[in-house]
């Protein structure tokens, strides 16, 4: 069987294993196995698709091609590039530590959790844009359950927003997909067929708007975010972080692979509109997120801002600024993911997210605590992190062009960097730090085992990244070339 | 030279062993092996110095002094011609850097063993030096401007980290905050400055960037212009920001005095001799840049050294904790190294202000550090902070006392101290140069040693207080580095400085100016006299002159309210005005809106679900009615 589709068959597999027992036990083996299959899948992988890389020239490597619907043309192809290896081995990575995070949880949770793995590996290795969207979809509807039914808060009000909002995206979205079917002549819905197909500049001028926005809502793309801070703040530890640190790059990567790579002219054209929504992304999502005082909401509004960045350096259609762009992806997926495993410790012991309510927590669980100021430390663009990395890269790779807006969009993106420090020193001066507030957490217990594991191989990616870029880097900024002769670039 | 890459590597590992493994190593083994690093660095760059400067490696065939690449790196490249690189570059500022900071680095690593002995945290406070003491060894040996700002930003979040060392006390959490805010936002100005500058020279190299007058910024930034300005003056000017914020230059030099809130050797390693001057240090090496490309930028920064220290020196005239009078110190020494940048040339004797602002940098590295270890010491002996709690120590703590003159002597610009060398060049460059900053100055330097001996005097001198009867002598280990210090206090003085640094890097001879000097030991009698009159003996004088001051006094108790300005833009204006408002708008507006779509459809579908009551003779109806209209609308339309 071809590498890729087993990235889809083992969680499927973990599901049907899952209808076997529902002993607590049983269930953890099953998850644990099988996802740390995926994870060493996933470095396999890597390392095969660099050895593959190094000999072969062509865009997509593994590709398996299966006619699935033979009536409407609809193949089951996959494929992976650089990019795609990143987007999973990072997929790979937190659902592995998701597990961990939500060590307690029952059966029927993790089905869904299962599920909600195929679709995000399906989407990244699809190349076919139904067998895409089909994952795409696949990846949803889990997202519905796991907030409502396992979720905090208002949970029923907020699984439903968000999968409402993210289904109206979804909308655009099949419009789009079928209208690039229709237009471009090659009947197919192999990604790569179209592009060299082309499709006519006049049908691009309104097919990559609804494309981009069907992506980009999933991408939390002012002003389509709002799913994101009640979804976030109600769903259950490890769905934020599948969600926020995986689920949320489905969008960057769909802008990317379809929007932009399909229709480069008027990418290219219409890009300014685009570059204004995030460039207000950036900064309204940091701004946003100073005034909050629940953790979640925090994180939420930061993700906006540092997602937005990530649509904004694709935008910006350059080498430089889109390597950053997947390089913001992975850490923004990364330091996300442990954020969101970390104030799930906090607020599995304290109940509460509450910043205000809290104080001192280094104190009383100093491992929690002091990884937290490493994600924090990571989200602020400390050198050494992923972080800043990434940001380095996206400003570098936007001041690279010369026209006014662009520069001064770039400045005020830039200007994210001072406000994310106000933020997460803000909120971890106030909980963190500071004299015991709450007399009842001094009785509190630090991370249990299973949540130190989850956080430190989070840290140790996020390090990794931070230390020693160019290998990624590398391999990210080398797959774009197709790309960049769509774009005329090469 | 390849080996000067271990001074920085040591200091890295150390702080990975101190910070993973510190919990098994104990704090007695966890602070012997910071040291003994800490050691082994300063010893390898003493080496460094002797093979540079003495043993041929850095002079080349003309006599000048050579640029060395000891190590270079690429680690991300971003462009096809730019790219971020690691290395070690070794040039004369380069080299006496690293001198200072592990010479600094190591006594203040010596000293802690006594001043901490005992805290919770003690390994932390190791590790937290020892990344500290890495990053700055770093940021002075980088190669490219790009590895310069990386280090930059590594050591701002040590100082952070040490400054909220204490992290359970709400004050040092604000102040930890404050710095790593304040200068955040200098650094972005930084930044931006470096994309400008990179995007117009393709390059991040300070060799190519500086290299023949520098020529390529010179070449490649002219013509261009947004609003009135040049592109290079525009660089400059935000790359001088990001320098000002480190080195706490007025607007910018808010988050300093709060510093103070961490444990006092930090103070004297991170708030005094190095991080600080890592501004001054900046633009140093931009000096080239700054000299040919933007000459005007030189300017601003002369008049803002120069309001800067005049600004600082008042406000640390009537400051009553003791350590805070040594942080606007700290800033007033620093900006009379910035002034002297900013009235330097090129070449020759020209180049005075230059070599008397890396002159002072080094003198003032080792005296204002004595002065807060002798402060901590009080400190550690007194359990406070304040003036009114000490008095009378020169009795009690001998050894502190002597050390603690030293440094005030020097700092006061008294001969043959060192600090009389380093300001009487700095005094006399600005004479040629700008006679307005040289007075400015003038005043400064009177005005500093009014204040540093009012400190001394209230220390020492006047009624023993309370607390001050209960005091002893620190122990051996803060006073080695305390006698090492002063013992360099009066040495580095005699180093004839422009042998060995100029802005050309060509040596050249340099005299004292012995009027200027004449001047300087002038003013700074009178102030140490004024001060004696005012400090020595315990009288009314203080509050008399205080209360004539009136709302002049009080202002400047108050920092002249810079800070209280700074606290009613974030608060008032950023925080109510922008950020609460945006954040209501969000949750109102934007998602008001999705809601609001949403609650139109429900309630439509409420509305018109009563057609679909599934009674046929209803369908019917309907269906009737609608043929008819169509048959209608057909026919007439």
């Amino acid at each position: 069987m071809n590498i890729l589709s087993l990235f889809v068959v083992i969680p499927l597999l973990v599901m049907l294993l899952l209808f076997v027992s529902s002993d607590r036990r049983y269930v953890r083996t099953v998850v644990t196995t099988g996802f740390s299959a995926v994870l060493l899948l996933a470095g396999a992988l890597v390392v095969m698709f660099l050895r593959e890389r190094s000999v072969s020239d062509e865009a997509m490597l593994f590709v398996k091609d299966t006619v699935w619907y033979p009536a409407l043309n609809i193949h089951y192809t996959v494929g992976v590039d650089g990019i795609s290896v990143a987007m999973i081995a990072l997929s790979a990575v937190i659902a592995f530590t998701g597990i961990f995070s939500s060590w307690n949880m029952e059966r029927n949770y993790f089905l869904w959790y299962s599920m909600l793995a195929i679709g995000v590996f399906g989407f990244f290795i699809s190349i076919d844009m139904f067998a895409m969207f089909m994952f795409y979809e696949i990846a949803l509807i889990p997202m519905f359950l796991l907030i409502g039914v396992w979720g905090t808060g208002p949970k029923e009000f907020a699984a439903m927003k968000l999968t409402l909002m993210l289904m109206a995206g979804s909308a655009f979205l099949l419009t789009g997909i079928l209208a690039i079917y229709f237009t471009s002549g090659a009947t197919t819905m192999n990604i790569l067929e179209i592009a060299r197909n082309g499709i006519p500049l006049g049908k691009q001028y309104w097919i990559f708007p609804i494309t981009f926005v069907g992506f980009g809502v999933l991408g939390a793309l002012f002003p389509f975010h709002t799913w994101s801070p009640d979804g976030h703040a109600s769903a259950p530890t490890a769905v934020s972080m599948l969600h926020a640190g995986v689920l949320m790059k489905l969008g960057g990567y769909g802008c990317f692979r379809v929007a932009i790579f399909l229709m480069p002219q008027a990418a290219e054209e219409l890009s300014w509109i685009f570059l204004i929504l995030t460039g207000i992304s950036v900064v309204y999502g940091a701004l946003g997120a100073i005034a909050q005082t629940d953790l979640k909401y925090i994180n939420a509004y930061s993700s906006v801002s540092h997602c937005g960045l990530v649509l904004f350096a694709i935008l910006m259609l350059n080498r430089t600024a889109m390597t950053g762009a997947v390089l913001q992806m992975l850490s923004h997926g990364l330091m996300t993911a442990l954020f969101f495993s970390l104030i799930g410790v906090i607020y599995g012991r304290t109940h509460t997210r509450d910043i205000r309510e809290m104080g001192g927590l280094m104190k009383v669980m100093p491992f929690a605590a002091v990884c937290y100021v490493i994600a924090g430390f990571a989200s602020l663009g400390l050198p050494g992190l992923s972080g800043f990395v990434a940001e380095t890269t996206i400003f570098v790779g936007s001041f690279q062009h010369a026209d006014l807006l662009r520069r001064i969009l770039t400045i005020a993106a830039a200007s994210s960097i001072v406000i994310t420090a106000v933020y997460i020193l803000r909120a971890v001066g106030k909980f963190l730090y500071g004299p015991v507030q709450n007399p009842a957490h001094l009785q509190l217990t630090d991370a249990a085992w299973y949540e130190k594991l989850s956080a430190v191989a989070l840290i140790i990616c996020i390090a990794t990244i931070g230390l020693w870029p160019s290998g990624v880097s590398t391999l990210i900024s080398d797959s774009l070339a197709p790309i960049l002769e769509q774009l005329n670039l090469l | 030279m390849e080996f000067t890459i271990y001074i920085i590597l040591v200091p890295m590992l150390l702080f990975f062993v101190l910070a993973l493994g510190g919990r098994w190593l104990g704090p007695r083994t966890a602070g012997i092996i910071g040291t003994a690093g800490m050691g082994a660095a300063a010893l390898l760059s003493y080496i460094a110095v002797y093979k540079y400067f003495f043993a041929g490696a850095g002079i080349g065939p003309d006599g000048n002094y050579l640029t060395v690449t000891g190590f270079n790196a690429q680690w991300l490249r971003l462009t096809d011609s730019l790219h971020i690189d690691m290395g070690v570059l070794l040039d004369p500022i380069s080299v006496m850097m690293l001198a200072v900071v592990t010479t600094v680095s190591l006594m203040v690593h010596i000293y802690s063993f006594g001043y901490m002995k005992g805290e919770r945290g003690f390994q932390r406070y190791y590790a937290f030096l020892s990344l500290f003491s890495f990053s700055m060894l770093g940021l002075v040996v980088a190669t490219n401007i790009f590895q310069m700002y990386i280090f930059w930003e590594l050591v701002g979040a040590s100082s952070y980290l040490l400054i909220g060392f204490y992290y359970t006390r709400p004050a040092a959490v604000a102040a930890s905050k404050k710095a790593f805010i304040v200068t955040r936002f200098a650094d972005f100005g930084f930044l931006i400055g470096i994309l400008i500058l990179s995007y117009c020279t393709k390059t991040f190299d300070f060799g190519a960037i500086t290299a023949d007058n520098a020529s390529l910024a010179v070449r490649t930034m002219e013509g261009s212009s947004f609003l009135g300005l040049s592109s290079a003056t525009w660089a400059m000017l935000l790359i001088f920001m990001g320098g000002a914020g480190k080195s706490a230059m007025f607007p910018l030099h808010i988050w300093l005095p709060d510093a103070m809130e961490g444990p006092t050797p930090v103070s004297a390693l991170i708030h005094a001799a190095t991080m600080v001057v890592a501004g001054v240090y900046l633009v140093a090496r931009m000096f080239p840049v700054y000299l040919f490309a933007a000459p005007q930028v030189l300017t601003v920064i002369g008049y803002v050294g120069a309001f800067t220290a005049l600004f600082a020196a008042i406000i640390a005239m009537v400051q009553t904790d003791i350590k805070r009078v040594l942080a606007f110190s700290t800033i007033s020494q620093i900006a009379y190294m910035m002034v002297a940048l900013g009235v330097s040339g090129m070449g020759g004797h020209a180049g005075e202000g230059y070599t008397a602002s890396m002159f002072h940098l080094f003198t003032h590295a080792f005296f204002k550090a004595l002065l807060f270890l002798g402060a901590g010491a009080v400190i550690h002996a007194v359990h406070s902070n304040e003036m009114e709690h000490m008095g009378g120590l020169r009795k009690r703590m001998p050894v502190t006392h002597i050390t603690f003159l030293v440094a005030c002597l020097a700092i006061a610009g008294i001969p043959p101290l060192s600090g009389f060398f380093s300001k009487d060049e700095i005094l006399s460059a600005a004479m040629e140069g700008d006679k307005v900053l040289f007075a400015v100055l003038w005043i400064v330097a009177g005005i500093t040693a009014f204040y540093m001996f009012r400190l001394y005097f209230r220390i020492f001198w006047g009624r023993e207080s309370e607390t001050a009867r209960h005091a002893h002598e620190a122990p051996a280990v803060m006073l080695v580095p305390l006698a090492v210090l002063a013992l360099l206090t009066c040495v580095t003085g005699f180093i004839p400085f422009s042998r060995f640094i100029s802005p050309d890097n060509a040596p050249y001879a340099l005299g004292i100016n012995w009027g200027v000097a004449g001047a300087s030991i002038a003013i700074g009698i009178a102030g140490i006299a004024l001060a004696a009159w005012l400090y020595m003996r315990d009288s009314e004088r203080p509050q008399r002159i205080a209360a004539r001051m009136g709302g002049f006094y009080k202002a400047a108790k108050r920092r002249l309210y810079i800070d209280d300005a700074w606290a009613f833009l974030t608060k008032n204006i950023i925080f109510r005005r922008i950020c609460a408002p945006i954040a209501w708008f969000d949750r109102h507006v934007i998602d008001g809106t999705w809601c609001g779509i949403a609650n139109v459809t429900q309630r439509t579908s409420e509305a018109i679900k009563g057609i679909q009551n599934g009674r046929v003779q209803a369908y019917a109806l309907l269906f009737i009615i609608s043929v008819l209209l169509i048959t209608i609308i057909t026919l007439f339309i």
